[in-house]
């Protein structure tokens, strides 16, 4: 069987935070791949660079070395507006907090990538109502995020995460703030974007059950990465 | 523009702070709005002076007088069309607080010399005619509520003793910037008292007021005059009309300096308490700039929406403050009476109010987008407010 | 319980950006009100000191200023033989005979021209004016066409310095001494033999008689007796009274204009206070609702917040009265109204004034965050704790 071809390529990555004086590794020539299609989890304990990790995949902070390949595009040498335009097309993010804009409406907060984009309004609309009939939505357009509970807003932030059907789905502790029931639910979400949609999805979390959802699970500690554990769940 | 939409909705985030923060602005510009009027006020007698008047005076100083004997040299003078001559009477009407400029003119050729002073003929003639008489601007006849026919008395303090006059007619003026709240009567009842009483100072004025037949030769016939009068018992010292109100403005520049430095003052308050605001509001949306930028909105996106928000409550606070202006400047001019005649917001004023805010807008908004564009997206979006 | 002071403190300090521009507005308000009070006593100080209570001014009746007054040479002499002038110990009665007029000199440092006094005296005049000291050259010699200069007249006007000599009413006058009379109008004065200014003004008349009273408690029954003269036309005021009439005007017009206008801007730096403070407020309701939850009264939180919007407003208030203060260290020159002529004054700056300029500050800082103080006191402990 040929190899299935790599969306993601990471070589040799590695990133310290800087506290005035002071120098804190977090991670340490990370090397893996990420094939299309799949859905991995990161998971580790908290200070273990998971998040950061994730950051560097999705284009929003910078490596100190190494590179990171998406769709064959080298983001690490990406000058920053070049960057932005990258990840406008070719990431969607799913954050822990949602990050809607609290004075749009759930069809504006969809709405929004599709700004950048030469599209009509027309069929920045049709994006918009087809994204949130994905995530089961649609009766609730023009809610404001404050009168939408926390797993609907969830499901806006996902609406608003692959209307631009982006390449990588990147998920920052998606069920973090969410109670059981509504967890399983988005969990069921994101499974079915990638079973449905083959989009290659990418998430942080520190819960197992939401882990359990994913093809490839690795596991990180003091930043360094343990070798990867394919799971059992197709 | 969805954008614009997010611009004005984050203005109306914190509705009592936008509003405090915009009222601010309003007071800030009306302060100043009206402190420049009050500038413009104290030059009102410069803006309201014409280039082909000149004044004549006793070259010491102006509390000394010129014979009236000088009134047919000057007229002989190249370039002299009109002379007129008067005395600042300085006359009490009733209490001290009751201040207003009083004149004693050679009525027809003072008349001549200042056609922005608009009679009806027949208020003209009236005056003309009867000695005793006088005429006032409309404001000051509308302040005590004189009407023709009215005798009105004077309490001498240069001239000392109580004159009578009676009003034979009001005038209106033809100009914005034109006095109308000025009293004039008859320098020969003037001069006929004083024969009777004090014949030392008969037949002396106080100026001479001369017309030239052309504003670009007026320099040289303000020489030409002077030179006439060299080494006389008085001398003379002649200037145009507006440089003679310069005078006047001039002995109260420290005063002036020290509002138009206040008015500076006043911009750099409200930009204080703007930029506050703005570092404030910024400070609370750093997570959600970040997620724009996680989006792939670029810099010119958030500056555009930390910018436009601050200039939006900074231009909504102006056009509130020069609205305000209007009304609160009547309030003033009546306060201070007739010691500014002429008290008008003027149309520089109003530009200038708008460029402060503009500038006011846009530095309140430089450091919070600095900082914005500092933070990198991942520091954005992890500190939650 | 108290919340301790030092909570405050640490919280003012945590948002020190927020913190310094809303005291710095509030201090520039202060600034501005300082000065102006300053401004205005200084002027009303310099007057009247000017004057003496011992002395008396006698000037025509209704004239407003020894410039537009006139008195003839016999009505003089009959004010002269009063019997409760003072006889000093020259054995000579102290009494001047004075003429002052304005001339136009050109300014030190600039083309524009400005109306300087000049006072005829005669031989008592120095003796009267205890204030005034010659401090360098001598007197001038009666009945020549010699003059001293008051010190502020010759920093402030061109060629009016020991050995210069000045123009006017065709003559050169030899400044032969310069004389400082303090902060007092006359250090804005010319002095000169009033016969001779008389001759070349052809100004036949004095303008006032000054004397000092052989008792400053007869002051009334001196006036009722020159006002009540058929012969004369006269009125007489103390002389401190007379100096302090001719900065009324101009000391009110100041004090108007320039309170009405720290109104206007003290609405703004309150303002400001206000949204500083409800910002604090928003930004610590979970403090807030803590500190409730843990047994804080209603009243401790609201004055803890009172005493931080006070503490805002004593900043601003400390800093705006330090910088207020080096306008002392200035002197202003201008036109007072009433007597046409230039006067130098200093801004004066008194316990009086310092108070009150703090106590304008505390109570922009009291209004500025009551509203806030009474919205964090009132919050549902509930809610307060339920927020982010």
């Amino acid at each position: 069987m040929e190899n299935p071809p790599a969306i993601v390529e990471i070589r040799d990555l590695s990133k310290a935070y800087y506290r005035g004086s002071q120098v804190v590794p977090v991670l340490h020539d990370i090397s893996f791949d990420i094939i299309e299609g799949e859905f991995l989890a990161l998971m580790g304990p908290s200070g273990s660079g998971k998040s950061t990790l994730l950051n560097l995949i999705a284009g929003i902070d910078e490596p100190d070395s190494g590179t990171i390949k998406v769709g064959g595009v080298d983001i690490t040498a990406l000058p920053e507006t070049e960057l932005a335009r990258w990840r406008a097309v070719h990431v969607g993010f799913i954050f822990q907090f949602y990050n809607l804009i609290p004075v749009l409406t759930a069809f504006e907060n969809v709405e929004l990538p599709l700004i950048l984009t030469p599209l009509t309004r027309k069929e920045r609309k049709e994006h918009v109502e087809m994204a949130l009939r994905v995530v089961s939505l649609t009766d609730r357009m023009d809610h404001y995020p404050g009168q939408l509970s926390g797993g609907q807003q969830q499901r806006v932030a996902i609406a608003r995460a692959i209307v631009t059907d982006p390449t990588i789905l990147v998920a920052d502790e998606p069920t973090g703030d969410l109670d059981r029931v509504s967890a399983e639910e988005i969990m069921d979400l994101i499974d079915r974007l990638n079973h449905e949609s083959g989009k290659t999805i990418i998430m942080v979390t520190h819960d197992p059950r939401a882990a359990r959802k994913a093809h490839v699970v690795r596991h990180l500690d003091k930043g360094y990465l343990n070798d990867a554990s394919p799971q059992d769940t197709l | 523009m969805l954008l614009l939409k997010i611009l004005f909705k984050n203005a109306l985030r914190h509705k009592l702070r936008t509003g405090l923060t915009i009222l601010s602005i309003a007071i800030a510009m009306l302060a100043f709005g009206l402190l420049r009027t009050v500038i413009d006020a104290w030059h009102a007698g410069v803006e309201a002076s014409s280039a082909s008047r000149l004044v004549t005076r006793n070259s010491i100083s102006i509390i000394f007088p010129l014979p009236l004997s000088y009134k047919d040299k000057i007229r002989q003078v190249e370039g002299v069309s009109t002379v007129s001559y008067g005395n600042w009477f300085g006359g009490i009407y009733i209490d001290e607080k009751n201040f207003f400029a009083n004149f004693a003119v050679e009525p027809k050729t003072y008349l001549d010399l200042y056609p922005e002073y608009v009679l009806r003929p027949e208020e003209q003639n009236g005056f003309l005619r009867d000695r005793k008489s006088f005429i006032a601007g409309r404001k000051l006849a509308a302040k005590y509520g004189w009407k023709i026919g009215d005798v009105i008395t004077l309490k001498g303090t240069i001239f000392p003793g109580n004159w009578e006059f009676v009003l034979r007619g009001i005038y209106r003026g033809r100009y914005n910037s034109t006095d109308e709240s000025q009293f004039l009567f008859h320098w020969d009842y003037l001069n006929e008292m004083m024969k009777k009483t004090a014949p030392g100072r008969a037949d002396q004025v106080g100026f001479y007021m001369i017309g030239t037949k052309n504003p670009d030769i007026s320099t040289q016939v303000a020489l030409s005059i002077d030179r006439a009068f060299q080494n006389s018992l008085a001398e003379t010292l002649t200037e145009t009309e507006k440089a003679f109100q310069m005078g006047f403005v001039s002995m109260s520049d420290a005063i002036i300096t020290a509002i138009q430095l206040v008015s500076f003052v006043v911009i750099v308050i409200i930009l204080a308490v703007v930029a506050n605001t703005m570092a404030m509001t910024g400070r609370e949306r750093t997570a959600e700039y970040s997620t724009f930028k996680a989006l792939g909105f670029g810099t010119g996106h958030i500056a555009g929406l930390i910018f436009g928000e601050s200039l939006t409550i900074t231009m909504a606070g102006c056009i509130a403050g020069m609205i305000a202006t209007f009304p609160a400047a009547a309030a003033f001019a009546k306060a201070m009476g007739t010691f500014f005649p002429v008290f008008n917001v003027d149309a520089d004023t109003l530009y200038l109010d708008i460029a402060f805010s503009l500038i006011v807008g846009l530095l309140a908004a430089v450091v919070p987008t600095y900082r914005s564009l500092k933070t990198g997206i991942a520091d954005g979006l992890r500190t939650v407010e | 319980m108290k919340i301790p002071f030092s909570y405050n403190l640490r919280n003012l300090w945590s948002r020190r950006l927020t913190t310094i521009l809303t005291a710095s507005g509030m201090a520039l308000v202060v600034f501005v009100f300082t000065t102006i009070l300053m401004l205005a006593h200084g002027l009303q100080k310099t007057l009247v000191e000017t004057g003496s209570p011992e002395n008396v001014v006698v000037i025509r009746k209704a004239a407003a200023s020894e410039v537009q007054s006139g008195v003839e040479r016999y009505q003089a002499s009959v004010v002269e033989t009063d019997r409760d002038i003072l006889v000093g110990a020259d054995g000579q009665r102290m009494l001047a005979k004075e003429l002052v007029v304005l001339i136009s000199l050109p300014k030190e440092g600039s083309d524009k021209q400005s109306n300087v006094v000049i006072r005829g005296i005669s031989g008592q005049s120095l003796r009267l004016r205890d204030q005034v000291k010659l401090i360098k050259g001598r007197m001038p010699r009666p009945g020549s066409t010699e003059i001293i200069t008051g010190a502020s007249v010759t920093k402030r006007f061109k060629g009016a310095d020991l050995g210069d000599t000045l123009r006017f009413g065709m003559r050169g006058w030899q400044v032969v001494g310069v004389f400082d009379a303090g902060n007092t109008g006359f250090s804005s004065e010319i002095w000169g033999d009033a016969d001779q200014l008389m001759q070349a003004f052809r100004r036949p008349v004095y303008s006032s008689i000054i004397f000092r009273l052989r008792d400053p408690a007869g002051f009334n029954a001196v006036k009722e007796r020159i006002e009540s003269d058929p012969r004369l036309t006269l009125e007489a005021k103390r002389e401190t009274r007379y100096y302090l009439d001719q900065s009324e005007m101009m000391a009110k017009f100041l004090r108007i204009l320039g309170l009405s206008l720290t109104s206007i801007f003290s609405l703004g730096a309150i303002i400001g206070a206000m949204i500083t403070m409800y910002a604090a407020v928003a930004n610590r309701i979970g403090e807030i609702g803590t500190m409730r939850a843990l047994g804080f009264r209603r009243m401790s939180i609201l004055s803890a917040f009172l005493i931080e919007s006070l503490m805002l407003g004593l900043a601003g208030g400390l800093a705006g009265l330090f910088f207020a203060s080096f306008m002392q260290l200035f002197t202003i020159s201008t036109v007072n109204f009433q007597t046409f002529s230039e006067l130098a004054f200093q801004f004066a700056l008194t316990l009086d004034i310092s108070w009150k300029a703090i106590a304008f500050s505390l109570i922009m800082g009291l209004v500025g965050g009551i509203l806030p103080a009474i919205r964090a006191a009132h919050m549902k402990i509930v809610d307060a704790l339920r927020a982010k």
